[in-house]
């Protein structure tokens, strides 16, 4: 009985000494913080996804705080996150334009029935690496698509979503823009450097990243931007430029009319209304089907 | 103790008796936390640290049990003591050294129930080694935690990339690999200074 209580007591005693070092030691090293962060960081979505150029939701809302950064860089949250920030520090918060990002490549590799390409950028040769783009980018001459700009489709981009808001189409990756944030961590990773911000829902983008010679472009796929101007001509608003013979619309002019749409001759302006695809009942799969 | 001996208990602990790959202490840190290489690093320099001090702090708490005829409460009272040091040490770094705090800070608490801590304790206990050497096998078994982990990592971000079938994609496949990799490591189990 005695070793029992001696056992029951030694082990209490510990118990009692750490708890009483314990509660020591969170007073003597209290570190004190502004309760003003706890509110920051509840107010941001918490997602982590760096967006911002901090690393992580808390790193920015730290950032803040200090006055380091300004209020408004979350492009998760948006403007109601951005409002509720300024209240807490007291400030008045500008509009968030919400961006949505866009992959500049049209290059989806549609097939008919006999497995010939009708639509996209040609493969240059079947690669068996790593289903990674910067691994396949690596590979000599440039990947395994014929068009050295393009997308490669292996969707690292897609791995590197944290609100799943990319997926890989016919061999391109494609934006969900209602899901999309923003945030541009795909365009971190794209070894192609395809993906850019862009406002949600536009009529009229330009998706080609091409800046070969017009007859290489066509050389190596059906759809990519060949620099021939017409878009520039047509535009009433003198948006479109061309250069490096690729056509690039400058938004703070571009009125959203389509009428650039209407005259590219490779129907590669999007106009979202407007569906450029081919009958997409034909078959259709990343590398063409098994017997050609 | 010999420079010898002291040399054959270090390469002991980081190869030919390694904790998790040797004697299987410690798993699932070293299943949670291997997905990449700078946060096993991350990982495994916590361990280091918190075996290192585990080891001399309860080498104290040891003299004391013994002294009292209540040795068999060593594993009871040794979890106390490492949960007790980990709560400590976070404080601690949190006040005093942030930079560290922010790298290490998030596998701390991780750590309390990491196994491997508990083992490094009761092997200084098992083989009476004195304090000295206790920290020095803390210290070891943590780097031979810290090289288990970042190996692992390193061939799980690789196999991550790979083409595999799908039932065998993520934990099946690093199951598998993680065998693999003590299965090399048994290659050390003959080495031995002495």
């Amino acid at each position: 009985m005695g070793e029992i209580l001696i056992a029951v007591a030694i082990l209490g005693g510990l118990g009692v000494a750490f708890g009483a070092v314990l509660a020591a030691a969170s007073k003597v090293f209290y570190v004190e913080t502004d309760p003003r962060l706890d509110k920051l960081n509840e107010c941001l979505p918490g997602a982590n996804c760096g967006g911002c150029g901090y690393a992580g939701c808390a790193g920015y809302a730290e950032a803040v705080l200090k006055g380091e950064a300004p209020i408004g860089k979350c492009a998760s949250g948006g403007n109601e996150c951005a409002q509720a920030m300024a209240e807490i520090m007291g400030v008045e918060a500008g509009e968030v334009t919400r961006k949505v990002a866009l992959v500049r490549c049209s290059g989806e590799k549609i097939y008919d029935k006999d497995g010939n390409l009708v639509r996209g950028a040609k493969s240059k040769a079947t690669y068996e690496g790593f289903k990674d783009c910067v691994a396949a980018s690596k590979v000599g001459g440039n990947g395994p698509i014929s068009c050295k700009y393009g997308c490669l489709g292996f969707g690292t981009c897609v791995k590197a979503c944290k609100y799943d808001a990319i997926s890989v189409v016919n061999g391109v990756a494609k934006v969900n823009e209602d899901r999309c944030v923003g945030c541009l961590a795909c365009a971190a990773v794209c070894p192609r450097q395809l993906i850019v911000p862009v406002e949600p829902h536009r009529n009229v983008v330009i998706a080609c990243n091409s800046m070969a010679k017009g007859a290489v472009t066509t050389r190596g796929c059906t759809v990519g931007c060949i620099g021939c101007g017409l878009c520039k001509k047509i535009c009433p608003e003198g948006a479109i430029t061309v250069t490096n013979n690729l056509a690039v619309i400058d938004y703070s002019k571009c009125t959203n009319c389509g009428l650039c749409a209407t005259v590219c001759p490779k129907h590669l302006i999007k106009d979202s209304n407007v569906e450029n695809l081919p009958d997409p009942s034909v078959v259709v799969s990343m590398n063409g089907p098994a017997v050609k | 103790m010999t420079a010898n001996a002291i040399l054959g208990i270090i390469i002991a602990a980081l190869l030919s008796q390694n904790f998790i790959l040797v004697k299987f202490y410690g798993i699932c840190p070293f299943m949670g936390v291997s997905k990449k290489i700078d946060t096993a690093l991350g990982m495994g320099m916590a361990v280091t640290f918190v075996m290192a001090l585990a080891s001399a702090a309860c080498f104290v708490v040891n003299k004391l049990l013994v002294a009292l005829g209540l040795s068999y409460m060593q594993t009871v009272a040794f979890i106390l003591v490492i949960a007790s040091i980990v709560q400590v040490v976070e404080m601690f770094l949190k006040k005093a050294v942030p930079a560290l705090y922010k790298a290490l800070g998030v596998f701390l608490p991780l750590i309390t129930t990491n196994c491997a801590v508990l083992g490094v304790v009761l092997v200084n206990v098992q083989n009476n080694y004195n304090f000295l050497i206790s920290v020095i096998n803390g210290a070891a078994g943590g780097l031979g935690f810290t090289l288990a982990i970042v190996l692992f990592a390193s061939v799980r971000e690789r196999v991550d990339k790979a083409e595999s079938p799908e039932s065998f994609k993520g934990y099946p496949l690093a199951l598998i690999a993680a065998g693999f990799l003590a299965l090399a490591f048994m290659g050390f189990s003959g080495l031995s200074i002495s």
